[in-house]
């Protein structure tokens, strides 16, 4: 498996073995591979984009297109597993116009949630960790963020939120610390909440 | 040579000297030198509108220019408006007193559901820069919050800002509720945010989307003189 930095700046290859490609964010493949292996799901294969596409969610749609485009050929179909991320309706639009489906939700804090449980929480001052964020903490928020030069910064991009939500994939005490942490870094209430793999797991089943 | 032999003291600096290094100054983030910079200046004689001008507002710029161009990123940007801010807050009591001259008046805020307001907060400091007076909304707006502001201070120009493509659709709920009520033609609707483009700005019937706080300051000018333009040629 590879480490959370690569997944975070290279992404994942693809084995090249089954017949239905996944390209998803590289901040799922070990929910992923996990949710492969635990069912047997021995048809899917798994291609990641860099998860610190995550903080540039322009490069997310062209990234899929090539990969759709590069791949269609070698498999029986493609699933994207990318919510809508920041893409504002584009990645959708992409899917569609060459005939992939993606997973639905607004983005992977929402899913792994359930789409309709987050909808109805509307928990507009909330900020959300899930597992691989909290590993990768520093790469996608402390750093891009200025925040080890400037921590004067900080109130200034968090001032507004109240609460860090850590929502947990697998029961982790390692993660629950290192996750409170990053709460009292960013000066925020912590919340811990379990959701599993949400509507994830369902995705990938019927991918 | 010692760090402190380095050390420019911004009071032996001529003006044009002073000028320039408070863009420095600025670019670097350095509030408490923008602070003393300023002070020296007014000591000098400068008007405040001037400095707020030609040595705030103008170094402001080259580091907005410098954010569109990649060259810095938001923490720089935010430390540069930091120390503006910093001179501003000297500036403001001096500008209400010595009656600077006002380019219009705008309502600004975050559209409902949506916490986020750097790029807001920005954008009301240029618009002040320019002579613009602000009301800043703040965050989290309900369409009830814009149209009773609207109303009760009767601005040039609204903008909206959203940083979520989730919440950014709000910001058509609020044009559509203006258009209901027969408003919408009053006010000059700007909108701006990460995720939105000039495509949404049509799709959802604004004035203008604005990519970054100068050009919401360049383009909120351009649509002023119109409006004075019009009243011109109606007369």
């Amino acid at each position: 498996m590879s480490t959370d930095a690569s997944l975070t700046h290279d992404g994942l290859a693809p084995k090249g073995h089954g017949r239905v490609l996944l390209i998803a964010c590289g901040a799922l493949a070990r929910e992923i591979i996990a949710l492969r292996k635990g069912n047997g799901w021995d048809h899917l294969d798994l291609q990641c984009l860099p998860a610190i596409y995550h903080n540039h969610p322009e490069k997310i749609t062209p990234a899929v297109r090539e990969i759709v485009t590069q791949n269609r050929a070698q498999y029986d179909r493609i699933f994207v597993v990318y919510a809508d991320c920041g893409t504002g309706g584009g990645l959708q639009a992409a899917c569609d116009e060459m005939g992939v489906k993606m997973i639905a939700g607004p983005h992977c804090y929402s899913f792994y949630e359930g789409n309709d449980a987050f909808a109805a929480l509307d928990e507009v001052t909330s900020f959300y960790l899930t597992d691989f964020l909290v590993r990768q903490f520093d790469a996608f928020v402390w750093e891009p963020l200025g925040l080890s030069k400037h921590p004067q910064l900080r109130d200034m991009y968090f001032g507004n939120y109240e609460k860090l939500v850590y929502q947990a994939q697998v029961k982790d005490p390692e993660l629950f610390e290192k996750a409170r942490e990053c709460a009292d870094r960013l000066g925020l209430e912590f919340e811990y909440r379990f959701t599993g793999y949400g509507d994830l797991a369902a995705a990938i089943g019927e991918a | 040579m010692s760090d402190e032999e380095d050390d420019i003291i911004l009071s032996e600096l001529n003006d044009e000297d002073l000028v320039a290094q408070m863009f420095d100054d600025l670019y670097d983030g350095m509030k408490d030198e923008i602070e003393e910079g300023v002070n020296l200046l007014i000591a000098r004689g400068w008007a405040p509108y001037k400095v707020l001008t030609e040595a705030l507002v103008g170094g402001m710029t080259i580091v907005g220019h410098d954010f569109r161009d990649g060259i810095l990123f938001v923490p720089e940007v935010l430390l540069a408006a930091n120390a503006m801010k910093g001179g501003m807050a000297i500036l403001k009591p001096l500008l209400i007193a010595t009656g600077a001259p006002r380019m219009g008046k705008m309502v600004i805020g975050t559209v409902k559901g949506d916490i986020h307001d750097i790029g807001k907060n920005l954008v009301a400091m240029m618009m002040e820069g320019a002579g613009f007076e602000v009301l800043d909304l703040g965050i989290n707006n309900a369409v009830e919050s814009y149209l009773e502001a609207i109303e009760a201070e009767q601005p040039d120009i609204l903008g909206m800002s959203a940083l979520l493509t989730t919440t950014m659709p709000y910001m058509k709920v609020v044009i559509d509720t203006m258009i209901e009520k027969g408003m919408r033609d009053d006010y000059i609707v700007l909108v701006g945010g990460a995720p939105l483009n000039e495509e949404f700005g049509k799709a959802i019937g604004a004035d203008a989307y604005c990519r970054d706080a100068a050009v919401a300051v360049e383009t909120a000018k351009d649509f002023m003189a119109r409006k004075h333009n019009q009243g011109a040629a109606a007369i």
